[in-house]
């Protein structure tokens, strides 16, 4: 019983942490980024609604090159 | 009579957003179905009746999930907070998925081949024993086929919903998704590889980010000008700049592959 707990526990794990990180670390830290500067900028509303899209489109082209690289 | 404007620009930020959301609702759920339905298929070649059942489980499994977390969700969380939370996680999702789409619609990263997914899992289960009337590892490659690709549906019903108020809308929206691919797949009776399944995925991740954006803005205290009609400027620029990706990409796969130098600087100016 333990031992079936265990293993759906490090299951439920890796779940989790392949669905957060996996292998695109860098798509978490854009979205931390993007949360993170939306805080911020949460009283400068023009900023804001400024760079929050450009941060995610910046986020997606470094991820993608990131991509493109890995399949070298 | 002087409200009237407000009230109809009101109504077309509803209209405008309600739209969006069942778009990035539907479609995701048309994905996901699609490649559960291959793993449905092939676990039929076993015993159709297993398979059903399997599936059916997932199902029930999914619709509680959705009941379970999404409804207190979208009732006890303070909305920003809610906003927040779930905007992060659309964005990780969309992120995630339109840079796979990118890839692949560039020719980087090979496109999902649902025929070769078949053949894969048909191959897999030939070796294991049972019997044509109830079959086990057809139970339950069925059920963790389902339950595993809904997943990430329920994921994106429950964040799209629960934010909106619209938990039913959002779930009204993959049932529909999850009946047209079961229709489908009773009609042709086979797995679906027809599916434009990157363009979907496009979609979809352009509609995840939007709303990601849109929601973590808002958590956050950001005011979108002319709230929910600045969804469709957003769409727009994430569809405009994942298209000029896939330019980029494909013109740096074709440069490498005929050995021009140039093809991969552009790409790298995208990325700076």
């Amino acid at each position: 019983m333990t031992g079936a707990l265990g293993r759906g526990a490090r299951a439920a794990a890796r779940f989790v942490w392949d669905f957060l990180v996996g292998d695109t670390p860098e798509v978490l830290v854009v979205v931390l980024v993007i949360v993170g500067a939306a805080y911020a900028l949460g009283g400068h509303g023009a900023v804001g609604v400024v760079l929050l899209p450009l941060l995610a489109v910046a986020g997606l082209g470094f991820s993608v090159w990131r991509g493109y690289r890995a399949q070298r | 009579m002087l409200e009237l404007p407000y009230v109809t620009a009101t109504a077309n930020a509803t209209a405008t957003s309600t739209i969006a959301l069942l778009v990035a609702v539907f479609g995701a759920s048309l994905v996901e179905m699609v490649e559960a339905l291959t793993l449905v298929v092939a676990a039929g070649t076993r015993s159709w009746r297993s398979a059903f059942e399997g599936t059916a489980l997932a199902l029930v499994v999914l619709g509680v999930t959705t009941a379970v977390i999404g409804i207190p969700l979208a009732h006890l969380l303070p909305i920003d907070t809610l906003r927040l939370v779930v905007g992060a996680l659309l964005l990780l999702m969309g992120l995630s998925w339109l840079r796979k789409a990118v890839l692949r619609g560039g020719g980087r990263l090979a496109k999902h081949d649902e025929d070769a997914v078949y053949v894969r899992t048909v191959g897999a289960l030939a070796h294991e024993p049972g019997d044509k009337v109830r079959d086990g590892a057809a139970f339950l490659v069925a059920f963790k086929g389902v339950l595993l690709e809904g997943f990430e549906v329920v994921l994106i019903v429950i964040s799209l919903g629960a934010s909106s108020h619209r938990l039913g809308l959002a779930a009204v929206g993959a049932a529909a998704a999850a009946v047209v691919v079961a229709v489908a797949g009773v009609v042709v009776a086979r797995q679906l590889s027809d599916v434009p399944e990157n363009a979907l995925k496009t979609v979809v991740g352009v509609m995840l980010t939007t709303f990601g954006v849109f929601w973590v803005g808002e958590g956050a205290g950001v005011r979108w000008p002319g709230d929910d009609l600045a969804i469709p400027v957003l769409v727009a620029l994430f569809a405009a700049s994942a298209g000029v990706m896939v330019l980029l990409v494909r013109r740096a796969v074709s440069g490498a592959r005929s050995g021009a130098p140039a093809a991969p600087t552009a790409l790298g100016d995208v990325a700076s």
